[in-house]
């Protein structure tokens, strides 16, 4: 036997499929279809961990997603393991390692439980209260203290090898749930022709089959049915069936995320596989098929390792053969424990009461007790357990007082009745209504198109539970639109009905005592303590769930909640409904990061934009930076070079020689039809109308703010066809601000925008050799200054390729833009590089153009420019039409602020140390003496140390700086002050002529 | 400059990939121009180009190998699989009309194969049943952080039209749904 409380012949595991596992190093054999959870209670063992606060011994509570105890640390192998893993979802696979958490040095001693002893210092809202002053103490004592404190299990230090799939679906009918509602649902649904998903979370569909033993449908046993179902539904091309997938979210119009678990399970990973798959769907129609979860009793030491909900031990019994005690106790308020002791009995294990604290429970399960000889007390509640690291008995009184009788035990069963599942309801904004009968809440009003059914509706009989769940299903399916198909009945028997239920405090545990009567067990929260949080004055439940912390654990106080809202309405004398219901959000249970992340990780975490001429740079040995999602060349170190040797070698080769630049991420955008011109009238401040095709113009583009948004050269092809350009940053917004104000405010133009970005791959060659480099490859274009002066634009061939070719320049220097068709850049960069290399040019990167252009001062929009800055604030008032009637930003040129005195202006500047290069940032100040906080006049936009000038330059925006030529300003840095002298921001040859060689 | 070599191609995409349920395979080079016209333009432009453009949303029309896909109320995509001179065709028909030469700007891979809808969906979250996304169906859309414009070009098999840069990350999610879709 695979564990000495595993009964023979008991449950659905077959015994000879054993899988080994260690549990905090100590191995132990399970069965194969095991969870964590069973394979210790087949061991015998209940403590599995240490609680959050108090750090008192915890066990088992439930046999499901709901929790919120037993949570484990699971290792496959170093980089393998997940901490805060629940012990009753982990299926066990041979070679797992299971560690406990929240203990040191050990399970059994920890040090933490003197937490327990000191838990009258940690009430509820003592974070608040205890951690205000002194102020000093919060960085030196508390954050630190709060910060180890804080936190279940110990994130895993390794990346995570496995990869995880995602799919987005579609379906008619997408069913939560595989129950004995689900499964009906989905089946009628199917049967009638519509498209269908059902999902559970559970290994095998069934539900609360698992561990229900007296239930038959159409004449079968219940859990038979629902794998024949299952099956059934498998078969059918119009449905797919999901196992081991949790319905996490449900989002906006029925976008719903699951989550399928693949390989957690399995003892021999498959890499092919991933680990999980990430599935979202989108539904015409949700049913929400979610049953509902049993509630715990709240009385002193309720907590002990061995007590647990009836129905997991019914599931541990019925699922899995496994006894969670050789002499249990039953301590409940409803029908549905008495089957638990029923079953125990039956299968030969020793029932030593059923405790019930209702006077008079149902009276077909009271019979079948007595006809069982186990023993019955009504009207007695337990009202302490005794036991440390093990409950060995129960303390049981009248209801009311009178003496406490001791009953030994080592397993006690608790139901406080169920509590609907109305999580993913609430996740679709739907409004649930009180139910003042059952006391529970059940879906109310829907905003979504969905249907809830069978338990989570608080539909209780089972053929009622069916008969819905198949009209449901066929009601679904037909308004999603599935026509024929076939009509399914089905009918259901159970054994009994139940009755009864209670949440709040049990007797023992009401509001004049002071005992640990836990509500969450995963936060540590006490019946007093919502009691203490309402004493002080919170009335919301809102209120009183923070300062508790109630429900606000992993497992969203998916048992607590009823009860911490009962005990909230006795104190504050109010109804239920009045104190209201916190808000279910996603996700249901936690999901990985590794799901959500998915494939969004290394080369698919971003698309990385490369070039045409990518690889040539590659393996000339560029260093890249990233612009936007662009992978740029940023300079070419040689041997020996760094980034500064590299570019000042570089800025000296463009300027003596030539240099060939990779300009191909510029944006690009063609702009076409009769209206073009004037449509660029309207988005530039320039002119547009009198460039002449075959000529380029720098552009300015300004919000209608008048601020400059971006800069370009735009080179007219045909009368009706330009060819803009943006910068590499602004490609995307500046197409879209384009757009906007054709399609807004510019819709009478005959105008069309296409983005040609990627069509073209750009090859800059500048310098005085540019034109004798690119020259003997050119057809078609006379490259003479006469002919194709500083901003013109053919179209011609270079290397036998189509080629859109400017004389421009970014530089300074003699220059030529290559356009050509993409997928020809890297071949017409070889011929020119091959001619560039003779002649002693060299390939520059981003850094250099950075410099040279500085040197010339060019300015770049977003580096120079920060959002506030007019034309005239950078310079360039001459590139503003005086004659035009409007353009995009007139208005707010003309705004008093944009045209007063003293803005800031871009300027050079020069340091008086040539040598020293000023930090980009930096602040500037007319006075370094003067008392902090200093006036600041401005920043340095850009600096750098400039090899054609021998020293080094900067540009910069300071308060009225054109007025301020040549006076001496202070950059204060932390180490020294740097004298600076204010210049024009033309560094280098001043006259231009250069541009016309 | 007659004795200069004439610059040779390189292809963004080169190899193939993908899964035994979705093969993955670049798609030759091809001519294609973003056509942009008002509707008294369309019968004039569909002459001239030897197909007519289509005016309902996801919707293409194909003659031989020349497709002319609906990408907006005045926006297509034509692309000839021969690589025919497109924009002197769009400009013989004498309409108001923009054409622009995107033969370069796009990149497309052709993914085939009984589950290459599903590799498609590991990123795009549209619904791909044929009876909403039938053969010859088109849309420009989303393929995880990319635009792409799908088309359908049999029961199994679609056009993945993207950018040039973002072609290695679209082939390489597709490569990720293609193993998953072979599971």
């Amino acid at each position: 036997m695979m564990g000495a409380n595993r009964i023979p012949g008991v449950g659905r595991l077959t015994p000879a499929r054993t899988a080994r596992f260690t549990f905090d190093g100590r191995t132990l054999t399970a069965l194969e279809g095991d969870t964590v959870a069973s394979a210790l209670l087949a061991n015998g063992i209940h403590l599995v961990g240490r609680s959050f606060k108090y750090h008192r011994p915890r066990g088992i509570l439930s046999a499901g997603a709901e929790e919120p105890n037993a949570l484990i640390d699971v290792a496959r192998d170093a980089a393998r393991r997940q901490p805060n893993v629940r012990a009753t979802v982990q299926e066990v696979f041979d070679g797992m390692k299971v560690e406990s958490q929240n203990r040191w040095p050990s399970l059994a001693f920890d040090v933490g439980g003197f937490n327990d002893l000191l838990s009258p210092f940690f009430a509820a809202g003592f974070y608040y209260k205890t951690f205000m002053w002194p102020k000093a103490a919060w960085h030196a004592i508390y954050e630190p203290f709060i910060r180890r404190a804080a936190g279940l299990g110990v994130a895993p230090t390794e990346a995570d090898p496995d990869h995880y799939a995602s799919r987005y679906a579609h379906c008619d009918v997408l069913v939560i749930g595989g129950g004995v509602a689900g499964l009906s649902a989905a089946l009628a649904a199917a049967k009638a022709g519509a498209k269908v998903i059902i999902c559970d979370e559970q290994p095998e569909m069934g539900g609360a089959l698992r561990y229900e033993s007296g239930t038959t449908i159409d004449g079968k046993n219940g859990w038979d049915w629902a794998q024949e179902t299952a099956g059934t539904l498998a078969e059918m091309d119009n449905v797919t069936v999901l196992t081991r997938t949790t319905g996490f979210g449900y989002y906006n119009h029925n976008f719903v995320g699951l989550v399928e678990r693949v390989t957690d399970h399995l003892a021999a990973l498959d890499k092919s596989l991933p680990r999980e798959r990430l599935w979202q769907v989108r539904a015409k129609k949700v049913i929400l098929a979610n049953g509902q979860i049993e509630r715990h009793m709240v009385f002193a030491n309720n907590d002990r390792p061995g007590i647990m909900l009836a129905s997991a031990g019914r599931t541990y019994l019925n699922h899995f053969g496994v006894a969670v005690g050789s002499k249990v106790g039953v301590y409940t308020a409803h029908d549905s424990a008495y089957e638990a002791a029923f079953d125990l009995k039956r299968a030969g294990v020793s029932v030593a009461a059923i405790v019930d604290c209702r006077e008079n429970p149902g009276e077909a399960v009271l019979a079948e007790a007595r006809k069982l000889g186990i023993e019955v007390l009504t009207g007695h509640s337990v009202i302490k357990a005794g036991g440390k690291l093990r409950v060995n008995s129960v303390s049981v009184a009248r209801n009311g007082g009178g003496s406490a009788r001791k009953i030994a035990v080592d397993a006690l069963l608790v139901s406080a009745g169920w509590t609907p599942s109305v999580h993913l309801f609430s996740q679709s904004r739907g409004k649930v209504k009180f139910d003042a009968a059952t006391q529970r809440f059940l879906p109310g009003t829907y905003l979504q198109d969905c249907l809830s059914i069978g338990a989570c509706n608080g539909t209780d009989d089972l053929q009622a539970t069916i008969d819905e769940a198949l009209a449901a299903g066929e009601l679904t399916a037909r308004a999603a639109g599935a026509e024929g198909g076939t009509q399914v009945t089905l009918s259901g028997e159970n054994r009994f009905g139940w009755t009864g239920g209670m949440i709040g405090a049990a007797e023992g545990a009401g509001p004049d005592t002071t005992v640990k009567a836990f509500i969450d067990f995963q936060h540590d929260v006490c019946a007093k303590d919502i009691r203490l949080a309402v004493r002080e004055g919170m009335h919301s439940i809102e209120h009183i769930k923070r300062f508790t912390t109630n429900g606000m654990a992993s497992d969203q106080g998916k048992l607590s909640n009823m009860h911490g809202l009962a005990i909230a309405a006795e104190a504050l004398g109010k109804d239920i409904p009045q104190v209201g219901l916190t808000t279910f959000r996603q996700p249901y249970t936690p999901v990985t990061f590794g799901a959500i992340v998915n494939h969004s990780r290394g080369p698919l975490f971003d698309p990385a934009r490369k070039t045409p001429m990518h690889a040539w740079e590659e393996a000339h040995g560029a260093e890249f930076e990233d612009v936007g999602n662009w992978k740029r060349a940023w300079f070419y170190p040689r041997s020996g070079e760094g980034m500064h040797e590299a570019v000042a070698r570089e800025c000296k080769t463009v300027r003596d020689v030539a240099g060939v630049f990779d300009a191909s991420t510029l944006g690009k955008i063609e702009v076409v039809g009769p209206d073009a011109a004037q449509f660029l009238n309207l988005m530039y401040t320039n002119a547009w109308d009198n460039l002449k095709p075959g000529r380029c113009r720098y552009g300015i583009m300004l919000r209608d703010d008048g601020f400059v948004y971006d800069d370009g050269v735009v080179g007219r092809l045909a009368e009706d066809r330009f060819h803009v350009t943006t910068t590499t940053g602004g490609a995307p917004r500046v197409m879209n601000h384009m757009e906007d104000y054709l399609q807004t405010e510019f819709p009478h133009l005959k105008v069309w925008l296409t983005s040609t970005t990627e069509q073209w791959a750009v090859i800059a060659v500048q310098g005085p050799k540019a034109r004798e480099i690119i020259a003997p490859l050119v057809e078609g274009i006379d490259l003479s200054n006469e002919a194709f002066p500083h901003m013109s634009v053919a179209e011609g061939k270079i290397c036998g390729v189509p080629t859109r070719l400017f004389r421009m320049s970014f530089t300074g220097e003699l220059g030529f833009e290559v356009n050509v068709p993409a997928d020809y850049g890297q071949a017409v960069w070889e011929a020119i590089w091959a001619r560039a290399e003779l002649m002693g040019a060299c390939a520059y990167g981003t850094e250099t153009m950075h410099v040279l252009r500085a040197e010339k001062g060019y300015i770049i929009v977003g580096q120079d420019t920060d959002g506030t800055l007019t034309p005239d604030d950078a310079g360039l008032s001459w590139a503003v039409s005086k004659k035009k009637p409007d353009f995009v930003g007139i208005r707010g040129l003309k705004r008093p602020d944009l045209v007063k005195s003293g803005r800031k202006q871009l300027v050079g500047l020069l340091t008086k140390d040539p040598k020293v290069v000023l930090e980009e940032g930096a602040q500037i100040v007319a006075d370094p003496n003067q008392p902090k906080p200093m006036t600041m006049l401005g920043h340095v936009t850009s600096s750098y140390w400039s090899e054609n000038c021998g020293r080094s330059i900067a540009l910069a925006m300071v308060a009225g700086g054109r007025e301020r030529l040549g006076q001496t300003l202070y950059v204060p840095m932390t180490d020294r002050t740097i004298a600076v002298e204010v210049s024009d921001m033309v560094f280098f040859d001043k006259e231009g002529g250069r541009l016309h060689g | 400059m007659a004795d200069q070599a004439i610059a040779s191609r390189r292809a963004a995409l080169t190899s193939r990939g993908g899964s035994a349920e979705a093969i993955l395979t670049p798609a030759p080079a091809a001519t294609r121009i973003s056509l942009r016209a008002g509707a008294d333009a369309l019968p004039a432009l569909s002459a001239a180009l030897g197909v007519t453009l289509p005016t309902r949303p996801k919707t293409s029309a194909s003659s031989g190998q020349r497709h002319a896909l609906w990408i907006g109320p005045d926006e297509w995509l034509v692309f000839d699989e021969s690589e025919a001179d497109l924009m002197g065709a769009a400009a013989s028909s004498g309409t108001l009309h923009s054409a622009v030469d995107i033969s370069h700007r796009n990149v497309a891979v052709i993914v085939s194969g009984p589950g290459a809808d599903v590799a498609i969906n590991s990123g795009c979250p549209q619904d791909l049943s044929p009876a909403i996304f039938p053969v010859g169906a088109c849309s420009r859309t989303i393929f995880g952080k990319a635009e792409i414009i799908l088309f359908r070009t049999a029961e199994d098999q679609f056009r993945v039209e993207c950018w040039r840069s973002f072609s290695p990350f679209v082939f390489g999610l597709l490569s990720e749904g293609a193993a998953d879709a072979s599971h």
